[in-house]
């Protein structure tokens, strides 16, 4: 079993949702986050797959298809950025240079330390207040240059007072 | 419902300013074919529900913004219908570009060149160039096991082998995976078909339009055996190869091929030609006495026969559990095999080493199951090579010879020798009704007048009877296609099962339309090569496994009786669970 | 006469969204406790009075569409809120779901009850997943206090509502693809027929409408859709939500009643007010991605159903993104495209081949490298998109691209030449790189 959940904690997940087939994208989201990789390993899948009665094929289509699943690890927080046109138009990718250059990573990589993952994604909403980037349930708008590295900071300070 | 279909009530339609009337619910399709207007398809199959990915046969309907795919579209009142306009073919044209673009194009190197659904839009569209940017990916090909090839650059996405992996056989091996751009077919996480619940069936190669999946070609290894002049080149033939390996030399559906199959296989260089046919009567013999020694005795009922290599990998792979149903009997072409490399290399005075056996089989699981590790009774690989029926025909292409112009010829003895027992295991029903011929006659002590046990034959998927074996009543099912055996498993394991005996084929109508037979199979197909089987066996004077001369000779000079202690150690196999 | 009407969204931040009692104090589940002393057939008829237009961007008459459910005999039926807003410029629903979810579930309510459901299934896209928990709170107190569960407010009539959540694919508001996904499945659309209707969520008939639809049947069912109809144009009843963003002065969700111009939209202090930093407007986006872009020519054309479209504009979602003359055509029409290429989901060729054929030649545009030639590959590839694609994503992903290529040729025509008007492409040949 990989290193990340143990079979009872996703069991447990899964018995939360009764077992019922159609929750699969509710119980795969929160595998992923009880990862604390932001992803879901082929061996969960599995798990899901037996419990659920349904095909490991068919919970694949369901991890490739929707944008929010990861079947590789990634960082404990996700930084989303939008990366859609109303948000481009505003000074998008603005905002990507910010970013690569505080975390010192390129689009689409994760900081040695595991603790942030950049990656662009469609539009979550935020128009109003773009450009704009989504860490897990929160959302970020009017970036700058000093509320991003506030914004690292809170997160990087977060992250050592739960060690 | 208030909008079911009511198939008593006819439309009117005009396509292509031509008035017809169809029933409600005919697809534009199929009102278009009915008046000689082929529309092109290449998602379609006949046999498969539609899947309008593809888009190809798009069609102008009058008051309608977008196009239709007359593949899904059913026709309404009135509707006025253009096949052929301008709009639709620079649609067509521009869709085939589109697919083009993102595919190899390296028809010269295919193994689907001049039989590719692809290559023959594009030639009717005439093609010249393809004015797209080149989006085709460099995606490793998938050959890591006996069987099956995925080339997915090939892929056009059309999605057949998925419904026919997904719901016709209901393995899920492979199924759809992300999106757009990387929108494929594939299996769980990209793992092999080996590592898969894969059963190497092959259904998902005869449905392909393209070179995407195709068996193993094998040819190389057997050119090379019949090349090397210290070898002794035997092969047998599987039953149901003698009616399609016609399809491939312009032969109709269903016509028997046997005779010249025969003289091409001499033609091509084999010391001797043998059939599987022989083996298959030696299967009833011995799966006959298991089956009644199971009733008689007491073991585990209902017994399940175990020809189907891809039905034995099914129940390996998926219900472990119940492997104890599964007829110890190897299927006829091992059976062939380790006969070929004992009693047959005894006989005819060459070691067994010296003998190089191939099977031509319309099988792609059969290719897997020659490997297995117990498949070595006589000390050595029993049966070395399996060819499918198309690559046969490939040989037989390669070799210039003109199927046409062969004169019949006959199997060589002593394994050439068969009933028309033998010649219907190639459809779903065939192995039951041979078994029934033979056990009839031997619990009976009476002779079987009617031999023609038509409650057993036709392509349904699930079929059930009750025979009266003077007095002792006998009940017996039959399935094809491996979701028609997991509704009879499921059955099992909740114990409402009654049978004493069950036939299964893991193909859709049994090894007539097996992954290794020619492309294009198709129910209408089907029909035509179980007809032609049924007519081969009807055509035979002995038609009961145990009236074979040869075979009797074979349990007197060599295996002594069925169930014998040789019979164990040469014809009859274990099986074991396997993850995936 | 101000160009702002409240009525579906007069709660928002103005009550606890998850508070039946505060919902109730400012006139909440009045539509409900009417609709129950009504005929089912009443009720469609008010609807379809009303002109209530689906608000998801389709805009297929709600009335309809309930009466054509209501004429299928077989039950169970669904009731299934379409809450997958995905297209970018497009977060009213979000403000709705999020500020006053107890006005989208009086509303499913109501067509649970005109359809004799027993539950009703609100998709809200993983995005908004902190939104999920507050609409879940709401609809727990809902079912204490009656309004939701067993014999909704004294009546014979049981009905429970279930969250269900996306995980990000815009193709999900497509409702056969929405369906899917609720059955636990890949979000792909369905071949049709059958229609939803007919055979919807788990094969049963099913209604899928939008929040902002669903939004507003309390209100037409409890103002009498006399009332609703004249806040509209004749053939738009009622007011629409509308999301401005992009280089605007007061970007946000505004509610206005159908008739306004997009001038007032933009422009007007208590809406758009104006182009951001003193610049020129350039063009504007309508109705999300998959929408057609306007020009300054189309600025006096009246925001409604009937005008727009005769205008080769759209209503769509509601979202409004407006560009200033810094933005370069081609270059913005590539991150539409990109979002497109993102978001198909691959089954059929138009839209998995276009989407990718189309980024290309817009690149080589940008890059300086096209030609004349281009242009025919450019109308052949949006044709077949639009023309055969299998769903609406694809059939309306080359929109955009066709409404600027008719409203900004010239600009097309100068990157022929080498030339980018709003200085945005060929910078890096210009530096020398």
């Amino acid at each position: 079993m990989n290193d990340g959940l143990k079979k009872e904690q996703i069991l447990g997940i899964i018995e939360k949702k009764n077992g019922e087939k159609e929750q699969i994208l509710s119980i795969l989201m929160e595998i992923q986050k009880e990862s604390g990789k932001n992803y879901v390993d082929k061996e969960w899948a599995r798990i899901v797959a037996d419990e659920l009665g349904i095909p490991l094929t068919k919970v694949y289509d369901v991890l490739t298809f929707y944008a929010m699943f990861s079947t590789e690890p990634r960082g404990k927080y996700v930084i989303e950025v939008c990366n859609s046109a109303p948000c481009h138009v505003v000074n998008g990718s603005a905002v990507v240079q910010m970013f690569e250059e505080e975390l010192g990573i390129k689009m689409g990589e994760t900081t040695a330390d595991g603790l942030f993952t950049l990656q662009y994604v469609p539009c979550f909403g935020a128009c109003d207040i773009g450009p704009a980037v989504k860490i897990g349930e929160k959302v970020y708008g009017n970036l700058t240059k000093e509320k991003v590295t506030e914004l690292l900071n809170s997160y990087r300070e977060v992250s050592t007072c739960q060690k | 419902m208030n909008d079911a279909v009511n198939i008593n009530k006819n439309i009117t339609v005009t396509i292509d300013g031509i008035q017809t009337i169809v029933p409600e619910g005919t697809t534009i399709l199929e009102a278009a074919k009915k008046l000689g207007i082929k529309i092109p398809t290449l998602c379609h199959h006949s046999d498969l529900k539609p899947g309008a990915t593809c888009r190809v046969c798009s069609v102008e309907v009058k008051g309608q913004r977008r196009l239709k795919t007359s593949c899904n579209t059913p026709v309404a009142d009135g509707d006025e219908i253009t096949t052929n306009s301008k709009a639709v073919r620079e649609a067509r044209k521009t869709i085939i570009e589109l697919i083009l673009a993102d595919h190899p194009q390296d028809c010269l190197k295919c193994v689907r060149n001049g039989n590719c659904e692809l290559q023959k839009l594009a030639y009717e569209y005439q093609i010249r160039e393809v004015p797209f940017e080149r989006t085709v990916k460099d995606l490793p090909i998938e050959d890591s096991n006996p069987s099956i090839v995925r080339d997915m650059n090939k892929c056009i996405k059309c999605g057949r082998c998925v419904e026919v992996c997904q719901e016709v056989q209901q393995v899920a091996a492979i199924n759809t995976s992300f999106r757009s751009g990387e929108f494929k077919i594939s299996t769980a996480f990209n793992e092999s078909l080996a590592d898969s619940p894969c059963v190497y069936c092959g259904q998902c190669i005869t449905v392909c339009p393209v070179g995407a999946i195709t068996e193993k070609d094998d040819t190389d290894r057997v050119w090379e055996a019949l090349d090397n002049p210290d070898i002794h080149v035997v092969v047998q033939t599987a039953p149901a190869v003698r009616v399609a390996i016609g399809e491939e030399f312009d032969m109709q559906a269903g016509s028997i091929g046997t005779g010249k199959m025969v003289a091409a296989l001499k033609r091509l260089g084999f010391d001797k030609v043998f059939d599987t046919n022989f083996t298959a009567d030696l299967t009833i013999l011995e799966e006959g006495n298991e089956l009644l020694q199971r009733i008689t005795e007491g073991g585990v009922l209902p017994m399940m026969t175990s020809c189907s290599p891809g039905w034995i990998n099914y129940i390996e792979k998926f219900y472990p559990e119940l492997l104890p149903h599964v007829s110890s009997c190897k299927s006829p072409q091992q059976m062939f095999g380790a006969v070929a490399k004992t009693y047959y290399a005894e006989k005819a005075g060459i070691s067994p080493d010296k003998i190089f056996v191939v099977s031509i089989m319309p099988c792609t699981a059969k290719k897997y199951e020659c490997t297995r590790p117990e498949m070595r009774s006589s000390g050595y690989q029993d049966v070395d090579v399996v060819l499918t029926t198309r690559e046969l025909a490939r040989m037989i292409k390669q070799a210039g010879l003109d199927m046409g112009a062969l004169h019949d010829e006959e199997y060589d003895d002593p394994l050439g020798t068969s009933t028309g027992a033998a010649v219907i295991f190639g459809a779903t029903g065939g192995v039951m009704e041979a078994a029934l011929r033979t056990v009839y006659e031997v619990v009976t002590g009476q002779k079987l007048e009617n031999v023609d046990l038509k409650m057993v034959r036709g392509l349904k998927g699930i079929k059930e009877a009750e025979v009266d074996l003077a007095g002792t009543k006998v009940k017996i099912a039959i399935a094809s296609s491996l979701k028609n055996a997991k509704e009879i498993l499921e059955k099992i394991k909740a114990g409402e099962c009654d049978y004493h005996f069950i036939e299964i084929m893991a193909c859709p109508g049994g090894c007539l339309s097996g992954g290794g037979q020619p492309f294009g199979t198709t129910n209408a197909i089907r029909e035509k090569r179980l007809e032609g089987l049924y007519n081969i066996d009807s055509s035979l004077k002995l038609r009961k496994s145990h009236e074979n001369p040869a075979v009797n000779k074979l349990y007197e000079e060599f295996l002594e009786k069925p169930l014998g202690h040789k019979s164990h150690e040469l014809l009859h196999t274990h099986y074991v669970g396997r993850k995936y | 006469m101000s160009k702002v009407m409240p009525l579906i969204s007069a709660n928002c931040g103005k009550i606890r969204p998850d508070s039946v009692e505060e919902y109730i104090n400012v006139g909440g589940f009045e539509g409900l406790k009417k609709a129950l002393k009504m005929e089912p057939t009443q009720i469609i008829d008010e609807i379809k009075n009303a002109k209530l237009l689906g608000r998801g961007g389709a805009a297929y008459p709600v009335g309809s569409k309930w009466q054509q459910l209501y004429n299928i005999e077989e039950s169970p039926k669904y009731i299934v809120c379409n809450a997958d807003e995905g297209e970018p410029g497009t977060f009213k629903d979000k403000l709705l779901l999020e500020k006053d979810p107890l006005r989208i579930i009086e509303g499913m309510i109501i067509a649970g009850y005109v359809f004799n459901s027993q539950d009703g299934y609100i998709y809200i896209r993983g995005e908004y997943e902190a939104i999920q928990k507050g609409f879940q709170s709401a609809i727990d107190n809902a079912v204490e206090n009656g309004y939701l569960g067993n014999n909704i407010l004294g009546t014979d009539y049981c009905y429970n509502l279930h969250i269900m959540t996306g995980a990000g694919a815009y193709v999900c508001g497509e409702n056969s693809a929405l369906l899917n996904s609720i059955e636990g499945k890949a979000g792909r659309p369905r071949v049709k027929p059958p229609h939803l209707a007919e055979v919807g969520l788990f094969g049963m008939p099913t209604l899928v409408n939008n929040v902002e639809s669903f939004a507003n049947i309390s209100t037409i069912i409890s103002i009498g859709a006399e009332k609703y109809l004249s806040y509209g144009t004749p053939e738009s009843g009622g007011t629409k939500l509308v999301c401005l963003s992009g280089q605007v002065v007061n970007p946000g969700v505004y509610e206005v009643p159908f008739g306004v111009t997009l001038r007032d939209i933009i422009y007007d202090s208590e809406l758009g007010g104006g182009i951001k930093d003193g610049k020129n407007l350039k063009f504007f986006h309508l109705g999300g991605q998959s929408g057609p872009c306007g020009s300054l020519s189309q600025l006096d054309t009246t925001y409604c159903y009937k005008a727009l479209r005769a205008n080769g504009l759209n209503v769509g979602s509601g979202a409004v993104v407006v560009m200033d003359e810094s933005v370069c055509v081609i270059d913005y029409l590539k991150y539409v495209t990109e979002f497109f290429i993102h978001e198909s989901c691959g089954k059929c060729t138009p839209c998995r081949e276009g989407n990718k054929q189309l980024y290309a030649i817009l690149d080589k545009f940008t890059k300086g490298e096209a030609t004349s030639g281009d242009y025919i590959l450019l109308k052949r590839i949006s044709d077949v998109m639009a023309k055969a694609s299998f769903c609406g994503l694809g059939q309306a992903a080359a929109t955009a691209f066709n409404t600027c290529l008719k409203n900004f040729r010239s600009e097309f025509d100068a990157h022929l030449r080498g030339k980018c008007p709003a200085g945005v492409c060929f910078t890096k040949q210009e530096r020398g790189e």
